[in-house]
């Protein structure tokens, strides 16, 4: 990087929801829908005396990328970890309902979402898991049309059943500050002790699921610095590229090819991975 | 055997059941042990059935309380998209029947380090796209249905049944862990889920979400008996009528739950916004 | 957690709606939409008990030296300082376009 483009260069993972939207969108584009002043507040969480957010942490803003119709979905982080409650979860599941609708009738919207989150808000639990569901469900079906494109920037990095989202997306962008895991270091700290994972070991929990590492195995699609003119040209790019031959999450042949030369008696470490997940390693 | 916290449910409900509802129909080749498909009649037509085991010899030691896991996650991909790839041409698309009795996804190291979450994407797209090209897909809960490993297996079917059963649990996350996640004790936790319907683990409460299609009464949920069979038997063919007849394949059916109005009200002003 | 309520005198509503800020953790998001013509009403939920009065002195700064225009605010606070709600309220309106002052 350059002293000039470091002199220029605007952090992404320093814009919140609403920003890092506009920044994705072209000028002028931008228009929320079911927004902070429509009171779609949780119903569920002033009765456990957790202060709630107007827009329940996520923004779904209407516009164009590249002149073409586009949504994007942005999960805050900063608001109970980006974690997903009925509201926020309903929010990402009904635009990407009507984004696909919109292509049965002819119209090519495109999807982005961007994933802040740990996944289930606990406090709603049960509804958090359920609208993750409809999520999954959703972004399936709009992928047969139109690519849906995943950015996860951090600071929260993409955790929990967005994870899933994610894994179900067309295509990732990351950034080098990116997580991209199924569980919390934490919870498998707790689960399955500190020698199988050490929750206060950044390093290594990043030399696992950190962007660059997932970029080297083939879990991610674009690697981007933490710029936002950097991320929206990726955006822009895989969006104009379409719908992949084959999305990841359908290539259970080559996956399953790669983990049996993988001996599970010895942990591996991150260069294991690499070289189990090498291209080429296996058709 | 698992040393798994949960008392909810005794370990073996998925494999007595997918043993009981497919008369012992042998199990397909090719699958670790911790996944277990058979193919048998459902309403006189060819169905696929499906569990996810506890294997207490797994060289993956994460799994073996029959947690969901990197090998289950890309192998229940394959059992489902098997039969889409064998229907293709298909007028009628044969019907998929997920047995879920899981505690969780694999917590664990090799787990985060292969990409699990990429692993469940693949079962969870796979089913999804099942669904899409009109596959009937019907998860029966005949125990515990949690988080990821229930998002993987079972959640994109077009109709939940559930085993009316104190054995029966769906949550996103199990008790133990969530207490201490939370640094709340398992009391507290129990006495939000009193006030708060969807933090509840049990399945009464789980219903008033309206996510469930049906709850079913059996005798014996752990070891059913032929009337028990009997009544499930009839539950799946019920569900599988159902599912013909609506014109829609997606989760619309889940929507309307006397606890879940705020879901259709979001949708109604996103519709109402949506044009530009 | 607590909910508040304050109310003070104003001119004519406010020209447009805004929202700033965020509920995370020592901040706190501020709405503000046009009011009733002739008063400004503030709804705060926090989640931390015990501080109305602390509240009411800094609103009462705020809003009660006049004129400003009739606005209706909701505050959801999570353990802002003062210093933070401050510049939040300001924030708030310098994006109504002006310092929040009667319209015309």
């Amino acid at each position: 990087m350059n002293h000039a483009s470091l002199l220029t260069r605007e952090s992404f993972i320093e814009l919140g929801a609403r920003a890092r939207a506009h920044a994705l969108l072209d000028p002028g584009s931008f228009r929320e829908l079911a927004g902070p002043f429509d009171r779609l507040v949780s119903p569920w969480l002033e009765r456990q005396g957790v202060v709630p957010q107007a827009d329940d942490g996520v923004v779904v803003a209407k516009g164009r990328i590249g002149g073409q119709p586009t949504v994007v979905l942005a999960i805050e982080g900063a608001f109970q970890g980006g974690s997903l409650g009925e509201v926020g979860g309903a929010k990402i599941a009904g635009a990407l309902e009507l984004a696909a609708q919109d292509n049965r009738r002819g119209v090519p919207t495109r999807a982005v979402i961007l994933f802040e989150t740990g996944g289930v808000r606990l406090q709603e639990a049960n509804l958090g898991l359920a609208a993750i569901a409809d999520i999954h469900a959703a972004i399936v079906d709009l992928r047969r049309y139109q690519p849906v494109v995943g950015v996860i920037a951090g600071t929260v990095g993409c955790f929990g059943g967005m994870s899933i989202a994610a894994g179900l997306c067309s295509y990732l962008v990351v950034t080098r500050e990116a997580r991209l895991g199924l569980n919390g270091p934490q919870v498998i700290e707790q689960e399955a002790g500190v020698a199988e994972y050490d929750s206060r070991d950044r390093p290594f929990i990043w030399s696992f699921t950190g962007g660059e590492q997932r970029i080297a195995t083939g879990l991610a699609d674009r690697y981007v610095e933490d710029d936002s003119d950097a991320i929206r040209a990726a955006v822009q790019a895989l969006l104009a590229g379409g719908v992949p031959a084959a999305h990841r999450s359908e290539r259970y042949a080559h996956y399953l090819q790669c983990l049996a030369e993988y001996d599970p008696a010895r942990q591996p470490e991150p260069e294991t991975v690499r070289a189990i997940y090498a291209p080429g390693a296996k058709s | 055997m698992s040393t798994s916290t949960s008392t909810a449910s005794a370990p073996g409900r998925g494999e007595t059941w997918l043993a009981a509802l497919t008369r012992n129909a042998p199990r397909r080749p090719g699958y670790p042990a911790t996944v277990q498909v058979a193919d048998a009649e459902l309403g006189g037509r060819p169905a696929r059935f499906i569990a996810v085991v506890p294997d207490a010899a797994n060289a993956y030691p994460r799994v073996r309380g029959g947690e969901v896991g990197l090998l289950e996650g890309w192998s229940l991909a394959q059992a489902v998209h098997e039969v889409v790839q064998a229907d293709r041409d298909a007028a009628i698309k044969r019907p998929i029947v997920a047995i879920v009795d899981t505690p969780s996804q694999a917590y664990g190291r090799r787990e985060e380090a292969f990409g699990i979450h990429q692993a469940l994407a693949g079962a969870a797209g796979a089913y999804a796209t099942a669904r899409l090209q009109g596959h009937p897909v019907i998860a029966l809960l005949v125990g515990r249905a949690m988080s990821g490993a229930f998002l993987a297996h079972g959640y994109q079917a077009n109709r939940l049944i559930a085993l009316d059963d104190a054995g029966v649990e769906v949550h996103a996350m199990g008790k133990q862990a969530a207490a201490r996640i939370t640094m709340r004790s398992v009391e507290d936790l129990e006495s939000f889920a009193a006030s708060v319907p969807p933090m509840a683990y049990d399945i009464g409460n789980y219903a008033t979400l309206g996510l469930l299609w049906k709850m079913i009464g059996v005798k014996h949920a752990a070891q059913p008996d032929a009337a028990d069979l009997d009544t499930v038997h009839g539950a799946l063919q019920a569900a599988l009528a159902d599912i013909q007849a609506d014109p829609h394949p997606d989760l619309r059916s889940r929507l309307g739950g006397q606890n879940r109005q705020a879901s259709s009200r979001v949708r109604e002003v996103l519709a109402q916004q949506w044009q530009d | 957690m607590e909910q508040l309520q304050f109310e003070y005198p104003a001119g004519a509503p406010a020209s447009q709606r805004v929202l700033v800020g965020v509920v995370g953790s020592g901040d706190l998001e501020v709405m503000v939409e046009p009011g009733t013509s002739g008063t400004t009403t503030i709804h705060v939920t926090t989640s931390v008990d015990g501080y109305g009065k602390v509240w009411d002195a800094q609103l009462s700064r705020v809003f009660g030296a006049g004129p400003r225009a009739a606005m209706r605010i909701r505050i959801h606070d999570f353990g802002a300082t003062p210093g933070v709600v401050g510049m939040r309220l300001a924030e708030a309106f310098e994006a109504l376009g002006t310092d929040g002052g009667e319209q015309s």
